[in-house]
């Protein structure tokens, strides 16, 4: 029998799935799978820490918000992205990141290296109403952030998850979570976060 | 040192590479040696719909040479099977270095003549405005607004009189360098609660010609001259090395309604820099010399026109 001939592949259904399988999985067999065992790309940056309790909070209020849509976390080693944005992003400032919020879209600025740029008040206003202090502004307003309790809830659970895939959080951190999100907006959460992208690696002049 | 944790990977990303060229080479010379006459696939529709089996095209075939004669290029041009290098010595980050290198030896000599020249002249030199207002668009709108007119708690800089560090060349330039961190004390307590409050809240807006309760505003004034006038004079007029704002000039830039003046009395402002309050972040570092010189003549030019 001829394993390759059209009327083998044709005919034998699971035969051609595998075939299928094998092809398209080559491509990710070579560029995917060493990215797990290469150093630059799972060891973090130096100073780069789990985020806290309310940092995680915020950051599942970025994605809940669906902030990824419109903004990118990610600066490419481009002359036009490191002079508007700042150093180039680099894989160990992700690692901790599951999923990462690389994002694929720039309606709104890239993000990666907002940590610090602003004040905590400056936040605050924008969020709630962005044109207050960027005229012309696309961005949406957000003002139930302000409104809505940080979920101290279900934080030790979404953190004990994140520790099952490697996020070194203690057990000690895991118990304090709630409390420190005791009393904290959803802004409170999400500025946090904010305040905490991309300040480990840094281009001066 | 290689940056896999083992070796194998190296060797792994090689061999896949390379195995996989040979087959799709494999692949082209099997499928060529067929014959070229149309063969039955036996596939028959509706009693006489037959499906042929033919030969690729000559030019898809010619072009998948083409594409694996490139591919074998790009990987010993470029850096692709494993750890090696190839021989062109490329990576991103050093075509990103060369790209910055070039950038600042380009625009050096510009740079360096702005940096010469007074801010008062440069605030008029056309070109060294254009590139001012670009990093004034990228760095100071967000707060300071794309005309500069501000936004709600951050400054004019369309008035040196609004600008409560001081408008001269010598402040603003201290300003973007060094940042600045105004620190207003909450007065709640001080002028004796809420009724002490309304009364220096009439006494501000009297200072400014804004309507006011008449009888208040004797009350007011006394207190202001007590808690107030140490920072803002006792004319109200301000004090620049302290940043404390003229609280005569009717700008107000946390508001100027009497709900919004009576939270600044009552709360001040930047007393817990820990929750972040306003603030001027020093560009220090973030920009360069020349970059901060710039700035300063465009900001400067704002105010005089």
């Amino acid at each position: 029998m001829k394993f390759f001939s059209h009327e083998t592949l044709e005919t034998k259904l699971p035969w051609l799935i595998i075939t299928i399988v094998i092809v398209v999985s080559i491509g990710g067999l070579a560029q995917i799978i060493p990215l797990f065992f290469q150093q630059s790309m799972t060891e973090p940056v130096v100073g780069l820490k789990p985020y806290t309790a309310l940092q995680l909070e915020g950051r599942d209020i970025y994605i809940r918000e669906g902030c990824h849509s419109c903004h990118s976390q990610m600066i490419r080693p481009f002359r036009s992205e490191a002079e508007r944005y700042g150093h180039y992003s680099v894989a160990g400032e992700f690692v901790y990141d599951h999923p990462f919020q690389f994002g694929s879209h720039r309606r709104g600025p890239d993000l990666a290296r907002i940590g610090g740029k602003f004040s905590d008040e400056w936040h605050r206003i924008h969020m709630v109403n962005p044109r207050a202090v960027v005229q012309d502004s696309n961005m949406p307003n957000y003002p139930w952030l302000e409104k809505n309790q940080a979920d101290a809830k279900t934080i030790s659970a979404r953190m004990k998850a994140l520790k099952l895939v490697g996020v070194p959080y203690t057990d000690a951190q895991i118990t304090a979570a709630p409390g420190e999100l005791a009393g904290k907006t959803e802004m409170d959460a999400l500025i946090a976060y904010m305040q905490a992208l991309g300040i480990h690696v840094k281009s001066v002049r | 040192m290689s940056d896999f944790t083992s070796n194998f990977w190296n060797l792994y990303i090689a061999i896949l590479t390379i195995a996989g060229i040979i087959f799709c080479i494999w692949l082209l010379v099997a499928v060529g040696k067929r014959e070229q006459k149309s063969s039955d696939s036996s596939h028959v529709w509706d009693g006489d719909l037959t499906e042929l089996n033919n030969q690729l095209p000559g030019w898809w075939r010619w072009m998948f040479w083409g594409l694996l004669i490139f591919s074998i290029g790009y990987l010993v041009y470029f850096p692709g099977l494993g750890s090696f290098k190839g021989t062109g010595d490329w990576t991103q980050i050093k075509q990103f270095d060369e790209e910055m290198t070039a950038l600042q030896a380009k625009t050096k000599p510009t740079y360096d003549s702005y940096l010469a020249m007074a801010a008062e002249d440069l605030s008029k030199n056309k070109n060294a405005m254009e590139t001012a207002g670009r990093i004034f668009s990228n760095e100071c709108a967000r707060c300071h607004g794309s005309d500069a007119g501000g936004g709600a708690g951050f400054p004019s800089l369309k008035s040196g009189d609004a600008m409560s560090w001081g408008g001269d060349v010598a402040a603003i330039k201290q300003s973007i360098t060094e940042g600045r961190t105004g620190v207003m004390t909450p007065m709640g307590e001080a002028v004796g609660g809420a009724p002490g409050v309304k009364a220096v809240v009439a006494y501000m807006r009297s200072l400014s010609g804004l309507s006011h309760d008449e009888g208040l505003m004797a009350q007011g004034g006394k207190l202001f001259e007590d808690n107030c006038a140490a920072c803002h004079g006792a004319d109200g007029k301000g004090v620049k090395e302290m940043g404390a704002p003229n609280l005569t000039d009717n700008i107000w830039v946390y508001g100027g309604s009497e709900a919004a003046m009576t939270k600044v009395v009552e709360l001040g402002k930047n007393s817990n820099l820990a929750q972040g309050d306003f603030a001027m972040p020093a560009y220090k570092g973030v920009l360069s010399q020349a970059q901060i010189h710039l700035l300063t003549a465009y900001v400067w030019g704002k105010s005089h026109k």
